[in-house]
């Protein structure tokens, strides 16, 4: 997954976030982590503790103890799946995944040829995924880990609400596949057509392998969307009417 | 223990200012992420620093008195002293001081030096690092303002040095001339007890510097004041800022930056020469930080008018009597250089140049939480020491807000 992506879409969401709910300590929001890298210490650079600490928590005021990451450091990897799968259902389930896709379609550490009903595990990396990684690790691939604790597709599925962010040329045959092909598990993402709420983020150049119908229909729902972004109280009230 | 969140603020990290909050607790800079990961703790209090400058507080390695008191005159006050300037340095930024001991004589030495307790600095005033004793051991030609009379030779070298001194307990630095006879032996002594030499107030020749430095010597004393001018053919120990028998990077020197002791492009030379060495000091005298107009001062009766302090009836300056913050400002303006540049050459400079940086000139974790909140053009508007607020300027509150 390219990380990079969700940079400036998490800035302005944080923004929102802290300006909409005035995030406080006492605030019941609690995040998890889709994935962790297996073996990278926490204070690793490139671990997903610091990435999240730099993108989002220190930005909030969030409670410690409300923040779940997958620890890819323990010595039992399975269950330390098992209670994150544990986790999300005492804090009532996931009320929004948010996310972004590699070029493979992949989402979270879901790759090519996962099962669409899986659930947190244990899962080996492809080798686009170690290339694309090993800029992080001096360029050496033997440094790069090889495996990682994800969600699962259907971890995600059960989710309340579901937005996945894609941006750029490189991902824009994955959105294809995602959207305008069908459901299938060499592109991970595109189980979430047979979920009730899907949005998609995408900019001009994610849409560039797509019909121009199908882009024409999206655009056309722009004031829907705008109402909805306005004045959400709102819109709810007028979207269950 | 309690932690504090300062937000809102920039802070110097890494020779950059970034926009990062400052964690700290128990009067430490701490990580936040540790704290967040591992011990899972929420902050205990938050202060919004309003996007001010969060700088490493300020360390004067050299400043003769303040506030009417003089460090070698008022040698039977050396407690009230010390306490009066160190509580007004506070609203100067500078956390941490060297009180500077002239040309005096074993009596005065063997007095004053006891008093000058190195003592780490809260809301009472600054902190002292050790005092720093600029002579006996200088030049005769290059004195200065330090009485004649008192001016010794190093006959025994470092024996010398111990006799005349008596106790080094309290001393963190001493400036000598560097081509007095036995000098080299003065310096290997001082500087195995630790005590950084500075080579200064000296007629010598860029040789004599180097041999002062391969002995130890790391520092200069006001450089261009009180030493051989530059000559292209004779550059006087002036040279040693490009000598090419010296690892550079270990060679520091203090420049007062006042806008009248050091011509502006004499500071941009120093500056574009070896900007890294550069350490702002105040060289402040018993006048400063008083207002304008007449006062008696020791023996003296000083005239205050702006930014000088003249002798009365003449028009002869008798010191500087410039703040550190003022120095900052002096500095970015004369040597066009980045406000990182300026900040660094009152914290990190003279932090590293006395081997101190693991606690003090910088705000990496782990270091004491001393630290100035700045505005944009660099005027002091809150000190803190070891994480508690010592100083805030008329109409600056930072509150701190407990989290909910």
């Amino acid at each position: 997954m390219d990380l990079r992506v969700l940079e400036s879409v998490q800035r302005r969401w944080t923004k929102r976030v802290t300006g909409m709910s005035g995030l406080n300590y006492r605030a019941r929001l609690r995040v998890l982590n889709q994935y962790s890298v297996q073996g990278l210490p926490r204070d690793h650079p490139e671990s997903y503790h610091s990435y999240m600490w730099n993108h989002l928590f220190k930005h909030i005021d969030i409670h410690p103890e409300n923040v779940n990451l997958l620890d890819g450091t323990c010595s039992d990897l399975e269950a330390e799946c098992a209670r994150y799968e544990a986790k999300i259902a005492e804090a009532g389930g996931i009320e929004l995944f948010m996310g972004g896709i590699g070029p493979d379609g992949h989402v979270a550490f879901n790759e090519p040829g996962s099962s669409l009903v899986s659930r947190t595990r244990v899962k080996t990396l492809n080798q686009d995924t170690i290339q694309a990684n090993a800029r992080f690790f001096d360029n050496d691939i033997s440094k790069v880990p090889t495996r990682a604790l994800t969600v699962g597709v259907g971890t995600v599925m059960d989710a309340n609400e579901v937005l996945i962010l894609i941006t750029g040329q490189h991902k824009a045959y994955a959105l294809h596949q995602a959207i305008e092909e069908g459901v299938n598990h060499m592109w991970t993402v595109s189980a979430f057509q047979q979920h009730p709420k899907t949005i998609m983020v995408c900019d001009e150049d994610a849409t560039l392998e797509l019909k121009v119908k199908t882009v024409k229909y999206f655009k056309e729902l722009w004031s829907v969307h705008s109402k909805q972004i306005d004045d959400p109280v709102a819109f709810e009230s007028t979207r269950h009417g | 223990m309690p932690v504090t969140q300062f937000k809102n603020c920039r802070i110097l990290r890494d020779h950059e200012l970034v926009r990062e909050d400052l964690w700290v607790e128990n009067g430490r800079i701490i990580n936040p992420e540790e704290l967040f990961y591992v011990q899972k703790r929420p902050p205990a209090f938050q202060v919004d620093c309003r996007g001010s400058i969060v700088a490493p507080g300020f360390i004067d390695v050299q400043i003769n008195g303040g506030f009417g008191y003089d460090f070698s005159f008022d040698e039977d006050k050396t407690e009230e002293a010390v306490s009066v300037v160190a509580r007004g340095l506070l609203a100067h930024g500078v956390t941490s001081f060297l009180p500077t001991v002239i040309t005096s004589t074993p009596e005065t030495y063997r007095k004053v030096l006891p008093r000058l307790n190195k003592r780490p600095g809260s809301e009472d005033g600054a902190g002292v690092l050790g005092a720093h004793l600029e002579g006996p051991f200088i030049s005769r030609e290059k004195k200065g303002a330090h009485p004649v009379q008192h001016i010794r030779p190093l006959e025994k070298g470092f024996e010398t040095v111990k006799e005349v001194y008596g106790c080094l307990d309290n001393v963190a630095m001493v400036t000598l001339a560097p081509e007095l006879e036995n000098a080299c032996d003065a310096v290997e002594g001082l500087t195995e007890r630790g005590i950084v030499v500075s080579t200064g107030h000296s007629a010598g020749s860029i040789m004599d510097g180097e041999r002062a430095f391969k002995s130890g010597a790391r520092f200069m004393t006001h450089l261009f004041n009180a030493m051989t001018k530059f000559h292209h053919r004779d550059p006087g120990i002036i040279g040693m800022l490009t000598s090419k028998r010296l690892p550079l990077h270990e060679l520091y020197y203090g420049i007062i930056s006042d806008g009248i002791h050091t011509h502006p492009a004499a500071l941009r030379i120093a500056y574009k020469t070896h900007p890294n060495g550069l350490c702002l000091v105040t060289d402040a005298v018993a006048p400063m930080g008083l207002g304008s107009g007449r006062h008696h001062i020791g023996d003296m009766d000083v005239v205050i008018e702006g930014e000088r302090a003249l002798i009365e009836g003449t028009d002869t300056l008798c010191g500087s009597i410039v703040t550190m913050d003022g120095c900052i400002r002096h500095f970015m303006h004369s040597a066009r250089c980045t406000t990182v540049e300026a900040l660094e050459a009152a914290s990190l400079h003279p932090a590293t140049a006395l081997g101190i940086t693991a606690q003090k000139g910088t705000l990496e974790y782990g270091s004491d939480a001393d630290f100035v909140m700045l505005s944009d053009d660099v005027f002091v508007r809150a000190t803190y020491i070891a994480g508690r607020q010592v100083f805030a300027a008329p109409g600056q509150a930072f509150i701190h807000e407990p989290v909910q």
